[in-house]
């Protein structure tokens, strides 16, 4: 374990705040008071962190629908985005955007997107621009193993291989696109990296639910990718999603006790807890404190974002090119 | 008649055509739902439930499955269709036509007139569209006026349950391009439906849904039903208006809205699609270039603005037009000079 007691720290309370940030998500949302279609990243919550634990601000990322991981670990507000996901004008993105298109340009991230494949093309833009700044930045688009059958996900590792644009595509693979099954939507019935691999990238894969696997992993690909002239990379995280596809899916397409499963055996956190625990390296109280420090930061976060500032019809007609 | 869900008279007209002709055939995402998983094929039945059960009756040759792909979807629907197929293509929310816009612009729809004549290309587009749900900007659109505006295809809008079952069955046995146009908000209706499974309703036939004299409201899809509240509200205080569904806005029932103006004189048109270039644009100016004599006002157009849709539910419902904004545009063009 290379990591030092701060580091651990740090990335076991990012991913804690991810688990908490949804977890709560996943109890307000029963109660109605939150509009619109949710989807929720628990349990992919090392990906996101092991990635971008990595990176500065001026490394750039591009999300998903699946996005609230991702831009927490990037580093957006936790408040702005409680704001945003109850629709508040306080909000990130105003209350325009909601869970799905949560965007903090300035912390480098480049967007959740609805509309799944959206991404890729635009991490390679992201990439070839990093390449053009030559300081060793990068763009890393995040996708689902769905997304990776989108024409626009061939397009984009393609182009960024012709361009040699700093860009990583990390795939996170959850097993399924919505309810299909990943062994019926993808055709090599394999893997998506071998698809990468085809396009003429190196590639890596990881265990998407060991914090230390994505990291080391990633520590490795960055590596390669931040080297002017490498070009691209790809790499694949197995991975688990604990919740439906969205807020209110009632999951009939997983099989009997595989929820229970993979929160036992395949939970990031506590896999991160019992290695820590384990090396001897954290004590658990050190994991409990930051449980504490943690929950208190999501109550005061929804706290806000409930008191906060509703937006009024005038919003509708601000930001927008042209108004008629 | 049978009282039926807009979703359920979707999938019956479906199970019905296949049944019919066994060339029809259904692709798109997650129409079994639960392909590959424990759960099984038929686990979810399509996220609108428009397809349930399909795959149980018809099978993996004629209930195709298929990748989070749509241009391949709509270009296989392309490829079904010039084989002798009838190929029913699900594109999930409308606003998904962005990543498939090729295969449905420049290659079905120009099928029949670029290669002269020669070919049929029976091909059904089904889509969700419409906001109401604060499902935000990338998936609540009402894209029926980029579509219309592309010649080649066919547009459709059923606004009630009736209307799917006729125009749908209509649109399966078509030998061009369709695209069927179902709104989110409007799967949960009930009404009565014909149980003849040969009820049809023809393309670019308006239907008259409330009659008066003094003002023409032209709207289909989910709005058609508040111009409908609007027009029953104003009639208690002695406003005629007469309520016209379009049903198709490719081809559109010019004659109807025609007729009705040289009655009323005064036009409103309603639409979901932002303002310009719009159906209601269009509307608007065919009425002023051939019935301008008839009228007393100019023409006026309830559309949301001219932005992307907001999420919030505040933002949401102030983008949309309201019975408020649609009650407000009658007066106004009541009270015009
Ligand atoms: C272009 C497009 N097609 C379809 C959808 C509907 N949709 C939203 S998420 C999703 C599944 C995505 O699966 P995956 O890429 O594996 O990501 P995951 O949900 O597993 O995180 C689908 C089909 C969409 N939003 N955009």
């Amino acid at each position: 374990m290379q990591l030092s007691r701060e580091a651990l720290l740090r990335a076991y309370r990012q991913m804690k705040v991810i688990r908490e940030f949804e977890e709560r998500l996943h109890v307000d949302i029963q109660t109605g008071e939150i509009a619109g279609f949710t989807h929720l990243y628990c349990g992919q919550e090392a990906v996101a962190v092991g990635v971008c634990e990595h990176l500065s601000v001026e490394d750039k990322i591009v999300s998903t629908h699946r996005g609230h991981g991702h831009c927490l670990a990037k580093g957006c507000d936790v408040n702005g985005m409680m704001k945003e996901i109850w629709g508040s004008r306080e909000g990130l993105c105003k209350g325009k955007g909601g869970s799905m298109h949560i965007a903090d340009v300035d912390k480098g991230m480049l967007g959740a997107n609805g509309i799944v494949g959206a991404g890729s093309p635009i991490g390679v833009g992201a990439g070839i621009a990093c390449k053009i700044d030559g300081k060793g930045h990068v763009a890393i688009t995040f996708s689902g193993d769905g997304a990776c059958n989108q024409g626009t996900t061939f397009e984009a590792m393609n182009m960024a291989v012709v361009t040699k644009a700093a860009t990583i595509f990390v795939f996170e693979n959850n097993h399924y696109s919505e309810h299909t099954g990943f062994e019926y939507a993808v055709g090599t019935q394999k893997d998506i990296a071998s698809r990468a691999e085809a396009f003429g990238m190196k590639v890596w894969r990881g265990d998407g639910t060991d914090f230390f696997s994505v990291f080391e992993t990633m520590r490795e690909v960055l590596e390669y990718v931040r080297v002017p002239g490498n070009g691209p990379a790809a790499v694949e995280f197995d991975t688990e999603r604990f919740f439906g596809h969205f807020e209110g899916d009632p999951q009939r397409y997983r099989g009997p006790g595989e929820l229970d499963r993979i929160r036992e055996f395949r939970d990031c956190l506590k896999n991160f807890r019992k290695s820590v625990t384990d090396a001897g390296v954290l004590e658990h109280a050190d994991l409990d404190a930051l449980d504490t420090e943690v929950l208190a930061e999501i109550e005061e976060s929804v706290r806000q974002a409930k008191a906060a500032d509703r937006p009024t019809a005038e919003d509708v007609l601000t930001d927008v090119y042209i108004s008629y | 008649m049978a009282k039926m869900m807009y979703r359920d008279a979707v999938v019956s007209t479906i199970a019905e055509e296949m049944e019919r002709d066994e060339n029809v055939v259904c692709l798109g995402e997650d129409i079994v739902g639960g392909m590959g998983t424990p759960g099984g094929p038929e686990a979810i039945g399509g996220i609108w439930s428009t397809s349930t059960g399909l795959f149980g009756k018809f099978g993996a040759d004629r209930v195709i499955d298929t990748p989070i792909s749509e241009s391949a979807i709509m270009g296989a629907a392309a490829g079904l269709a010039l084989s002798g197929k009838r190929p029913i293509a699900e594109l999930m929310f409308a606003d998904f036509i962005g990543v498939s816009l090729d295969q449905i612009w420049n290659q079905l729809a120009k099928f029949r007139y670029m290669f002269g004549g020669k070919t049929k290309c029976p091909a059904v587009i089904r889509m969700a569209y419409g906001a109401g749900y604060n499902a935000a900007a990338q998936h609540s659109q009402a894209v029926h006026q980029i579509l219309t505006g592309m010649p080649g295809l066919k547009v459709v809008m059923p606004s009630t349950p009736a209307d799917v079952k006729g125009l749908l069955r209509t649109a399966i046995r078509d030998d061009d391009p369709v695209i069927f146009l179902e709104h989110k908000a409007l799967y949960g209706m009930t009404g009565e439906v014909p149980d003849d499974k040969e009820y049809m309703i023809p393309f670019g036939h308006a239907r008259l849904t409330r009659a008066g004299q003094d003002v023409t409201i032209v709207s289909t899809g989910l709005l058609l039903g508040f111009c409908e509240a609007v027009a029953d509200k104003l009639a208690a205080e002695g406003i005629g208006c007469d309520v016209i569904d379009l049903r198709t806005t490719s081809p559109i029932d010019e004659e109807a809205i025609l007729d009705s103006v040289e009655v009323t004189g005064r036009l409103i048109v309603v639409d979901e699609a932002p303002p310009r270039c719009s159906l209601a644009s269009d509307i608007c100016a065919t009425v002023a270039e051939k019935a301008f004599a008839a009228l007393k006002a100019p023409p006026l157009s309830v559309n949301p603005p001219h932005t992307p849709i907001p999420f919030a539910r505040e933002l949401e419902s102030a983008y949309l037009p309201s019975t408020d904004k649609i009650e407000a545009a009658v007066r106004k063009v009541l009270s015009y000079r």
